[in-house]
């Protein structure tokens, strides 16, 4: 896995031993960034559609929650996570005159689909469903927001593939939805927010895994807050760039809840998938989460094994946004913290269209080798969701 | 104070000193008085001594006796740093012999934990800490020149802080200021600012230790299950409070201002750093304030300790973190007598330089807290 001759470390071998030592650091390499062509048909696995106001779910809910909206005039359920004009929402060429972004089919085929060749990409719709207190209009939101996605997307447009939208305020009614949904094979994952009322690994949770796993779906967590908690554990911030910045540290905690737990002891065949989580996060925290692990493994005995290499089995990521170095340092980066991970089968291309991550088609950033481009878009996805 | 239950053990047989053991500077010490009548009652009015007996310290966390989260060990402590009779990090004597002596400590920074800090009562939690940092001077600094002291201030109660910081100033027992970082509200916020400017008026770097009672949640999505997810979270928290300092524009506005980032791990900062970048390129409009870089803040006004030393699964990775860090802002500590002690002989698994070493184990905390000997 470590490659000496771009790693910027020589080794030596200890005398008689298998073991290395490192003797010198030399700057690392970078290789020149030649222009990296984007191989057709790759997976996207992180869209946005928009919903431009509850107006278009009217017609996907039930009359009860249709009058509800109308007559107690219920507000859209865009959250604080993405402000509309926010220079993060939307790249500038991705704005759409007079609607909100996202909302438009045929743009995302021009700006998504066609331009960057793909074959597939996974809608996950980002609506604040999950910061409702009521249970019922939660409910009631997520089978409008599924019903509006598979008529008015899916249908319509065969490269496309969506989650499933679930109401987390209540496990047993998450669970039913999946169950409902999972017949429709162009739903590929369960959708949840990294930010919910308690920790993401906690028992109260696990009915949506249960259905998850039996219907042979990856649980996908996006970037967002139920907003129930202060986005940081030290408070609330100022700033967007803070919340947005916090969407990772809560990734983190949450990696350390799913293992902590035993979700993955108890649901062998889960996948989960970080959604616009950040990447070089990872193997930081992992070496963290293992070296306490090693000490205090006593208090969580279900985990037997070190939680880097559960992470390995079980967790994926979207690679947009990329947290790297500007520049020529960027595709070494990304591969040296490949290295430091010791898989190159944890990321997934995304566009994360339409949010402004990165400007033309650098999605993934120039120089990167072709063998790490095609795991990515291509050979990660397809092993991560079985109905690809 | 020492229940009961706690098998003590008695490794000093094996403690021996050796003259030419790496020197090292200790950036991260515990001490907390041996009789709280007897050592700290001198230094506090007798009202607040009442007021302890009656009510207790009030931590903003629920149980009165103890930590939210049971600890790994009784007392989060090495089983065999009891000196007789008496709790870890009570004794110089004992440490002395334990530590200071066989490790060839040349500096200790002292951080009381046990201080006030994070109470309920702001009035009392000032009058603690005040009271706990004359009793350092008293007990430590002032009989051991190798340890140096910090001023443990009431963090929630800006005009108090400053004030104590101000009363510190040029004195040569203390080289840092002290909080806590689960502060109530991101540490980059207005209301403390004032804090961080007197802090970096008196000269005083500021140690910002993990563990504290701010009241929200260890995570961003609530409470977890575990003490271990509790010590994790410690990174996430400390990220969460450096983001906030950057992009309020605090290290802008106080350039002398020197953070130290205690025992919360280092290995996340260049992730942190290029996150922070980009969102500072994108969305500048929303942080006129914030001139440069965040990563270039970061780069000429954070330090970060080692313990507990970050251990990657191929260990020479540990070197390219480092080098993206930069070798001049690691500070070793070894977090005696907590029970997740680092001895120097195996916290650093990578071979390195004699000035990549000399740098982490002592020179970076010399030149950053220049310790001054006490007239």
């Amino acid at each position: 896995m470590l490659d000496p001759a771009n790693s910027g470390i020589i080794l030596r071998r200890i005398r008689n031993s298998n073991e290395f030592v490192v003797v010198t650091t030399a700057a690392p390499t970078f290789a020149k960034a030649p222009a990296s062509p984007l191989p057709a048909g790759g997976i996207c696995c992180d869209l946005h559609p928009g919903v431009q106001s509850n107006d278009v779910l009217l017609p996907y809910l039930e009359d009860y929650w249709a009058d509800t909206v109308v007559q107690r005039g219920v507000h859209a359920l865009d959250t604080i996570g993405y402000p509309v004009n926010a220079p993060l929402t939307c790249r500038p060429d991705w704005r759409i005159a007079g609607a909100k972004p996202g909302t438009s089919l045929e743009r995302v085929q021009a700006d998504a689909l066609d331009t960057f060749g793909l074959s597939h990409a996974i809608a996950n719709c980002i609506y604040g469903v999950q910061l409702l207190f009521s249970e019922d209009m939660a409910k009631a939101f997520a089978r409008a927001i599924n019903s509006w996605i598979a008529a008015e997307w899916l249908a319509k447009e065969p490269r496309l593939r969506a989650s499933i939208v679930v109401p987390t305020q209540s496990p047993e009614f998450a669970a039913e939805e999946i169950d409902y949904w999972a017949q429709d094979k162009r739903f590929v994952q369960v959708l949840m927010i990294v930010m919910d009322e308690m920790p993401l690994g906690r028992r109260n949770y696990w009915p949506i895994y249960e259905a998850a796993a039996r219907n042979g779906l990856p649980v996908g967590i996006h970037a967002g807050s139920a907003y129930k908690n202060p986005v940081t554990p030290v408070g609330w911030p100022s700033y967007l760039v803070e919340d947005y910045g916090a969407q990772s540290l809560a990734f983190q905690s949450m990696t350390t809840s799913l293992i902590c737990e035993g979700v993955f002891q108890k649901f062998p065949d889960l996948k989960v998938v970080f959604l616009e989580s950040g990447v070089t996060w990872l193997p930081a925290h992992l070496w963290r989460l293992t070296k306490f692990w090693r000490g205090m493994r006593s208090e969580i005995p279900w985990v037997t094994e070190p939680p880097w290499e559960v992470a390995r089995r079980h967790i994926r990521l979207s690679a947009q946004p990329l947290d790297l170095p500007d520049g020529e340092a960027a595709a070494a980066t990304l591969e040296r913290i490949c290295e430091h991970m010791r898989s190159d089968e944890m990321f997934l291309f995304a566009t994360d269209y339409p949010h402004w991550q990165y400007d033309g088609m650098q999605a993934l950033p120039a120089g990167l080798s072709q063998d790490l481009i095609r795991k990515m878009m291509i050979d990660n996805p397809r092993a991560t969701y079985p109905r690809l | 104070m020492t229940p009961p239950t706690v098998q003590v053990l008695d490794r000093n047989d094996t403690a021996k000193p050796a003259a030419n053991t790496l020197a090292i500077a200790d950036c991260d010490v515990h001490v907390v008085p041996g009789d709280q009548k007897k050592e700290l009652f001198p230094f506090l009015e007798k009202r607040w001594q009442d007021y302890m007996a009656t009510y207790g310290m009030r931590p903003r966390q629920g149980y009165a006796n103890g930590p939210a989260y049971p600890k790994g060990q009784p007392n989060a402590a090495r089983r065999d740093a009891y000196p007789p009779g008496g709790m870890p990090g009570s004794s110089l004597t004992f440490m002395r012999e334990q530590h200071l002596d066989p490790l060839n400590v040349q500096m200790a920074v002292l951080n009381p934990l046990r201080t006030g800090q994070g109470m309920q009562n702001l009035e009392f939690a000032t009058a603690f800490s005040r009271a706990i940092n004359d009793w350092q001077v008293a007990e430590w600094t002032s009989k051991e020149p190798r340890t140096k002291a910090s001023v443990v201030v009431t963090y929630e109660d800006t005009p108090a802080a400053v004030k104590e910081i101000e009363a510190r100033a040029g004195d040569p027992n203390f080289v840092q200021v002290l909080l806590l970082s689960r502060s109530a509200e991101p540490f980059g916020q207005k209301r403390y600012w004032d804090m961080f400017e007197a802090a970096a008026a008196a000269g005083l770097p500021v140690g910002i230790h993990a563990f504290g009672y701010g009241g929200a949640p260890v995570t961003g999505g609530g409470w977890p299950s575990y003490y271990l997810e509790e010590m994790i979270g410690h990174a996430q928290c400390q990220q969460a409070l450096l983001m906030s300092l950057v992009m309020e524009g605090v290290f802008e506005r106080c350039p002398d201002l020197k953070i130290v980032l205690v025992e919360a791990g280092f290995a996340w900062l260049p992730s942190l750093c290029w996150r922070m970048d980009k969102l500072w390129e994108r969305m500048r409009d929303e942080i006129p304030h914030v001139k440069r870089r965040p990563s270039d803040y970061v780069r000429d006004q954070v330090w970060l300790t080692t313990q507990p030393m970050e251990e990657p699964e191929f260990k020479p990775h540990l070197l390219d973190v480092v080098k993206w860090i930069g070798w001049d802002r690691l500070l070793f500590a070894t977090d005696y007598p907590h029970w997740d002690f680092d001895h120097p002989d195996h916290a650093l698994q990578v071979r390195v330089t004699e000035e990549q070493q000399n740098k982490f184990f002592l020179q970076n905390a010399m030149d950053l807290y220049k310790p001054r000997p006490v007239a």
